[in-house]
């Protein structure tokens, strides 16, 4: 399952990141393997999705999202 | 040093205390946006600063000195980042400035690692890099009250215990609690203590060993970890510049991709191992997690149907004030230098020296203080927005509709603030970290509807648009010319982006990602200092371009002024008998008629005229190059005014005013309508496109705009005067 799909108010852990789009600068910004995200919402436009990772909220585009790959927890 | 950075063995600072010789230390800041680094810098210095303009770069940072220092210290403002992987100009300029080969600051003595309490883990990461720049360095703790509203506890002795530098826990907006800062950076200037830094795998470390002993210019070990993870960022373009050889480390890569260490992933997972293994036990969460305030509006804010309400009440606020706040300063500025230009004129004699004063050096700084106004107004709301956490959800919400353009939702806010200025827009454009998306949006800024071309949207509505009211005197027909003339710039500029796009800015579209602060009051003094930033940055570098051209223009109208065309009006006044007043206007049209901008104004003539334009339509707009505000200033001139600042009787002439030869009235609506598109679609503006050339690094951009502006302005401004004839019938 990929972040992208998750619904909102949901939690998932990160099994792996693809190469690709901005992949670089979510890794760094602590999306990475292991850590928990949960999705808030989604912009009013369905795109980006609003996600909470660790201490911190990014607005992160459904396509980037889709390189993530999440379980539920 | 106990335990280096990436486990090299290099020459390093510490031990032999800062070699400083004769001068101040310098210390630099650095860490994450959004941490209330600028309140921070502002809190040490005391608030005074310096900008500094470094020759050949077009970044400015702050620095200015250590308030309360018990000797002179330097500080640098240096930009704020996540990470030194240098992936955007801002990065840049922090890496290369580390190194110590940056041209925007020099090399630190010392570091202030400013850190989010509420978000330690990820700002960790950027400090685990800035660590290996060896330097001395502190941290300070910012934010511990926001953390405490979400349950969290830091315990900074054990943070720095784990760090091996002194963390200091500060509140950056009082600036009484920064004293022990102060004292901890000046303790490990006088010894500096070692850090632990994060081990990297032992295969990279060899190979990064290797690139450092053989390429000089690699300054510091940690970047040539980064210049063989990441493929064709910074670093390598930094290795190549110096005459480092590609060949050479593509093989160095090689070696490490058979040892399966590929790619910046095997960082990234280090570095956050080791950021993990030195919060636990630093970090207290509460067993569940609390809902802010800044949660429960981000509900409201961001909600599918309320978030939409909700930015365009923002925007819509935004732009009212910019509106109802401006005029009347702007009024009280046009009407000073009106004032002034007219009391000098009253002091000097008749001639040359008087008019260069006059209508040169007066009128060209009231042209640019004009704008002064609405400049910092716009930039007062973006940067009240910007600092409360507002503008960085406005900018998510608004990525949807921006990729459209192939655009990103960080275009949003300097595309915002062109409304005011193309300039600062333009040079507010540096966060963007990708390339073609940066120039897309620095090319399209001159797009939006700036305050320049308001006074000329003003004069042509008020004389020529009707003022009916529609749909029962709910709506003008004025408001909604002028709603149009500021939507024609943002709905020419979806085709140009897709064309750009498609041709000189080809390539992918950049990505997104986007840090969502939490809510929190704006602090003034960060808002006064980005409106003051802005202020000066438009009266710099667009008022000394305005300044400068507004002057070539003044002598190509002033000269040649030959006495043929004295004699000539003379002669026609004593054959009419007019009046002093009439004596001078004839006099001062007759001149205009016979210089050198008069000449090229009919020299255009037969390209203007298929619009409706006659020749003194196109000396104003040959006029209006510096600024296009000065089209009404130059009509104002063309049509006998002695007072061009009295909108009311240009109103009046520019209604008499007739085809040469002819009872026809030159200015109908149709040439109003096509005066107004024309000049919301040109780049008739110096100042925007000198700076367009320096912050893109090459002319060809300035001018393939220019010319593309233009063509485009001439052919929309054609198209509407035939439209408007066609359904008016004349």
């Amino acid at each position: 399952m990929s972040l992208a799909s998750v619904p909102n108010r949901r939690c998932v852990r990160i099994t792996g990141v693809r190469h690709g789009g901005m992949s670089c600068r979510l890794m760094e910004m602590g999306l990475i393997t292991g850590a928990e995200v949960r999705v808030l919402r989604r912009a009013p436009l369905g795109d980006p999705l609003q996600i909470r990772v660790g201490d911190c909220e990014l607005a992160v585009r459904a396509s980037d999202a889709d390189l993530i790959d999440v379980v539920d927890l | 040093m106990s335990n280096p950075g990436v486990g090299i063995d290099t020459h390093t600072q510490s031990g032999e205390g800062p070699a400083i010789a004769g001068r101040p230390p310098r210390v630099a800041l650095v860490g994450n946006p959004n941490t209330g680094k600028t309140t921070l810098y502002n809190a040490l210095t005391g608030f005074r600063h310096h900008v500094a303009n470094y020759p050949g770069v077009t970044v400015s940072i702050a620095h200015g000195f250590v308030r309360e220092a018990t000797r002179p210290m330097e500080l640098y403002d240096l930009p704020g980042t996540y990470s030194l992987a240098a992936a955007s100009p801002d990065e840049a300029i922090v890496t290369d400035t580390l190194c110590g080969h940056g041209e925007v600051a020099p090399k630190p003595d010392a570091i202030i690692a400013i850190v989010d309490a509420s978000n330690l883990t990820r700002n960790l990461y950027l400090v685990s890099q800035v660590l290996e720049y060896r330097l001395p360095m502190v941290i300070a703790l910012n934010m511990v009250d926001v953390a405490e509203s979400r349950g969290l506890s830091i315990n900074a002795a054990r943070l720095s215990q784990r760090l091996g530098v002194p963390v200091v826990p500060v509140v950056a907006t009082k600036p009484s609690t920064v004293k022990p800062l102060i004292a901890a950076v000046e303790a490990v200037l006088e010894r500096p203590a070692s850090a632990n830094g994060v081990k990297l795998p032992p295969a990279l470390v060899h190979e990064a060993e290797r690139l450092v002993t053989c390429e000089t210019c690699a300054c510091a070990p940690t970047q040539a970890v980064r210049l063989l993870l990441y493929k064709g960022g910074h670093a390598e373009a930094t290795y190549q510049r110096c005459g480092g050889s590609l060949e050479h480390l593509e093989q160095c890569r090689e070696k490490l991709r058979k040892a399966g260490i590929d790619g910046p992933l095997i960082e990234v997972q280090a570095r956050y191992a080791w950021v993990n293994d030195v919060v636990g036990g630093v970090i207290m969460r509460p067993d569940r997690p609390i809902e802010t305030w800044s949660d429960r509006i981000d509900s409201i804010l961001t909600h599918p149907v309320g978030g939409m309400v909700a930015l365009i009440l923002v925007l819509y606020g935004v732009f009212w004030s910019l509106f109802s706040g401006a005029g009347p300063l702007m009024d009280l500025v046009d009407g000073a230098f009106g004032a002034l230009g007219r009391l000098v004129a009253g002091w000097l004699p008749e001639g040359v020296l008087s008019s260069l004063i006059v209508d040169g050096v007066i009128a060209g700084v009231g042209g640019v203080l004009v704008f002064l106004p609405q400049i910092l107004i716009l930039f007062a709301a973006i940067a009240i927005l910007e600092d409360c956490g507002y503008l960085a959800r406005a900018a998510s919400m608004m990525d949807r509709v921006m990729r459209t353009i192939g655009l990103s939702g960080r275009a949003f806010i300097p595309l915002l603030s062109a409304f005011a200025c193309a300039v600062p827009a333009i040079m507010g454009t540096r966060a963007i970290a990708d390339r073609r998306e940066r120039f897309l949006t620095i090319m399209l800024a001159p797009f939006m509807s700036c305050s320049a071309r308001l006074p000329v949207y003003a004069v042509m509505i008020a004389t020529f648009v009707p003022a009916t009211k529609l749909l029962g005197g709910w709506i003008g027909v004025q408001p909604l010319v002028m709603l149009a003339m500021y939507s024609i710039g943002i709905v020419v500029s979806i085709p140009v982006a897709w064309l750009l796009r498609r041709t000189l800015l080809a390539g992918p579209a950049a990505g997104f990602v986007l840090e969502l602060p939490s809510y929190k009051w704006p602090q003034p003094r960060v808002v006064y200092q980005r409106v003051y930033q802005a202020g000066k940055s438009f009266i710099v570098r667009a008022g000394t371009v305005i300044l400068v051209v507004n002057m070539i223009v003044w002598a190509l109208a002033y000269f040649p002024r030959s006495e043929s065309t004295r004699s000539a009006v003379e002669q026609q006044i004593q054959a009419g008998g007019w009046d002093d007043a009439t004596r001078e206007h004839e006099l001062a049209s007759a001149y205009l008629r016979d210089s050198y901008l008069g000449h090229m104004g009919r020299s255009i003539e037969p390209v203007i005229a298929p619009i409706g334009w006659d020749w003194k339509i196109g000396v104003a707009v040959i006029a209006s190059f510096p600024a296009r505000e000065v089209v009404v200033a130059t009509l104002g001139t063309l049509f006998h005014l002695e007072d061009d600042a009295e909108t009311e009787s240009l109103r009046a002439a520019l209604r008499a005013a007739r085809v040469d030869h002819t009872d026809r009235p030159l200015f109908t609506l149709p040439v109003a309508l096509s005066i107004m598109v024309f000049f919301a679609l040109c780049a008739q503006c110096g100042a925007t496109l000198a700076v367009m050339g320096r912050e893109m690094g090459s002319w060809i951009y300035p001018v393939i705009s220019f010319v593309g502006m233009t063509t485009l302005a001439y052919f929309a401004a054609w198209g509407v005067a035939a439209a408007a004839r066609a359904l008016m019938n004349v």
